[in-house]
């Protein structure tokens, strides 16, 4: 595999270079080679990648190399930083209602982890001393509400739904009204899995948010998505406006690429991510632990 | 703007197309060089000629595999499908079912997920639609129990194909795959006569992470087939090209919706077309 020795690799290709005082287009051209490989190798999209190697080239060039340093960390620490910077530097929260409920709604295609992070967001809400409700607002999948209410009963949150006979608006308008009535301070809506082509059913979700006025609309990604992310995450911020994503199944063996294409092309922070299959497993997001697991170090 | 240099410009361009299809980096790398040195022999000018020529590389890849048939002859048969969470097994379950049964076959679904909430009354809900028997135990008892009892009820029911669903699992979780070899011992054992179809189900936005995917789950399970989901989005499935390179593993069976009748035939040169852009 490409990655297993990317900082190995950097070392070799600039070893030549110890001493020899500063890093030159050549040199550093050839290290970008690697940087680049390593990158698409790990899912980053082909763009994003064109750019970011463009800007590191720009910052790595004329570098000084200390004795102390191999020319070859030198490189590793430029990307290092331009990755944590790329991904944000600091963990991002997400933002509760001044007068409650803080309404929030996740997004995303079809497995991508929805309906489980739903019951985790919320039990993990609910552990911090929150009311939550969840409403099930996915009408199509078959047994997408009883999926919903059992994530809910295994965190004792209660779940609002109206089967799958009435619209996801119809839906969405009576639970935040339940929801207000009984005092949840926090209402997370459960949406169906939809392609971002389908304009249909995007629509669905524009209504739902110009119905419901979330403070956190969250776009549920899966963190094995290869170079489509940035199609999805575009199209999905173009037509509802994300605040933030959350990336699933970081548990698995994936390098994880799509964080930084989604995050490259919305600008807008990952929040949480899925670490199993358990309730539990949902963790905020640190962007250092991600760089450097882009680069498989 | 010499020669040389539109020819640069045209192998990145076909360079982009194949990577940012999740052909992969290695494959891509190999493919181009095998593109330029027939280029050299062939002393090939036209470029989209060049372009015709890729498509031909691909295709070869493609087509090097055994049948992409759905292995169900001589019944009785089990198709067992398997893969990581979420990328379709369940639904991929109801489709197959619904075409086998449209071809006259007796089939029964087992719901081997006793995981995943809610899992079973999903794969119930797909019964009813296709008309098809589910074979079922409560959420959190034993997979291999259930299997078992699927087995006998094909058996006394005299089933053509009986189809099991398992939970989704990542192949790098050592004691789930465990027990999907404890699934596959209750098979050999209790229907060693059964034609065998395993299953493994991709999904076509997964990048890299698959063809791990596909490595891990064949030293477990003798993988026969691929079924690659949700190419009715703008992801191409291209690193099935790298599975099948690498692993000898055809594609069977591809998912373009979310409907009964969203399955299809695996038809190389249209997947190729489609890597391009082209329908
Ligand atoms: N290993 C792992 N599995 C996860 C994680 N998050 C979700 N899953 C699994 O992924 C699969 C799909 O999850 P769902 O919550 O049903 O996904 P969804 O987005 O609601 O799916 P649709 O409603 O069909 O669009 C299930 O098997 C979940 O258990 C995670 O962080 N790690
Ligand atoms: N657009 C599209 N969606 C699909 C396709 N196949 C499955 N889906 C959707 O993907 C989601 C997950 O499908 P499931 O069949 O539940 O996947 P699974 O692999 O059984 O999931 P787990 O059992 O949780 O691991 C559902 O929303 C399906 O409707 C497809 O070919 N195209
Ligand atoms: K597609
Ligand atoms: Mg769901
Ligand atoms: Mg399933």
């Amino acid at each position: 595999m490409v990655f297993e020795g990317l900082a190995e690799k950097l070392q070799n290709t600039l070893k030549k270079l110890k001493g020899k005082g500063k890093l030159t287009e050549q040199d550093v051209a050839e290290a970008m080679r690697e940087v680049k490989l390593a990158l698409l190798e790990a899912d980053v999209n082909f763009k994003v990648v064109k750019d970011f190697v463009k800007k590191v080239k720009e910052r790595a060039i004329g570098v000084d190399v200390l004795e102390s340093l191999t020319p070859g960390q030198q490189v590793i620490k430029i990307v290092n930083e331009e990755l944590t910077d790329l991904m944000g530097q600091t963990q991002s929260k997400l933002t509760f209602a001044s007068t409650p409920p803080t309404i929030i709604m996740l997004v995303g295609l079809q497995g991508a982890g929805k309906t489980t992070t739903c019951g985790k967001l919320s039990g993990l809400l609910k552990k911090q001393g929150k009311r939550p409700l969840l409403i099930a607002g996915d009408i199509y999948r078959p047994a997408a509400i009883k999926q919903l209410q059992v994530v809910g009963s295994q965190v004792d949150v209660p779940v609002f739904t109206m089967g799958d006979k009435l619209s996801p608006v119809d839906i969405v308008k009576a639970g935040v009204e339940h929801g207000i009535n009984h005092g949840n301070d926090v209402i997370i809506i459960d949406t169906a899995g939809r392609l971002h082509i389908n304009e249909e059913l995007m629509e669905e979700l524009q209504d739902v948010k110009s119905t419901t006025k979330p403070h956190e609309i969250l776009l549920v990604i899966d963190s094995m998505t290869g170079q489509d992310a940035v199609n999805v995450a575009e199209e999905f911020n173009g037509k509802l406006g994300i605040d933030g994503v959350i990336l699933t199944k970081l548990d698995g063996d994936t390098r994880g690429g799509a964080a930084l294409s989604v995050r490259a092309v919305t600008n807008k922070p990952i929040k949480y991510v899925g670490l199993g299959e358990k309730l539990e497993d949902l963790e905020p997001f640190h962007p250092d632990r991600m760089a450097s697991r882009i680069l498989g170090m | 703007q010499s020669y040389q240099s539109i020819d640069e410009d045209l192998f990145e361009e076909l360079e982009e197309i194949l990577i940012t299809a999740d052909i992969g980096v290695n494959t891509t790398m190999e493919v181009i060089d095998e593109l330029r040195n027939t280029i050299k022999q062939e002393k090939i000018k036209d470029p989209q000629e060049i372009k015709n020529l890729l498509k031909q590389k691909l295709t070869d890849i493609l087509n090097q595999l055994s049948s992409t048939d759905l292995n169900v002859e001589p019944t009785p048969s089990i198709i067992l499908v398997v893969g990581v969470n979420g990328v379709g097994k369940t639904t991929s379950i109801g489709k197959i079912a619904h075409r086998l049964k449209k071809q006259g076959k007796r089939v029964l679904l087992a719901a081997g997920d006793t995981f995943r909430a809610a899992a079973i009354d999903q794969l119930k809900i797909w019964g009813d639609r296709v008309g098809v028997d589910v074979i079922k135990h409560q959420e959190g008892s034993d997979p291999a129990a259930v299997i078992y009892d699927a087995i006998q009820a094909a058996r006394a029911r005299n089933i053509d194909v009986l189809i099991c669903d398992t939970a989704g699992r990542l192949h790098n979780k050592k004691n789930l795959m465990n027990e999907l070899g404890k699934v596959f011992k209750v098979v050999e054992r209790e229907y060693p006569q059964a034609t065998k179809e395993i299953l493994l189900v991709l999904d076509a936005t997964t990048g890299q992470n698959a063809i791990q995917q596909a490595k891990t789950f064949k030293e477990v399970a003798n993988i026969s087939g691929l079924v690659l989901t949700k190419l009715d989005g703008t992801a191409k499935g291209g690193i099935v090209i790298a599975i099948s390179r690498e692993l000898n593993i055809p594609v069977k069976l591809i998912g373009v919706g979310e409907k009964m009748e969203d399955l299809q035939e695996f038809h190389v040169k249209n997947f190729v077309s489609a890597l391009f852009g082209e329908e």
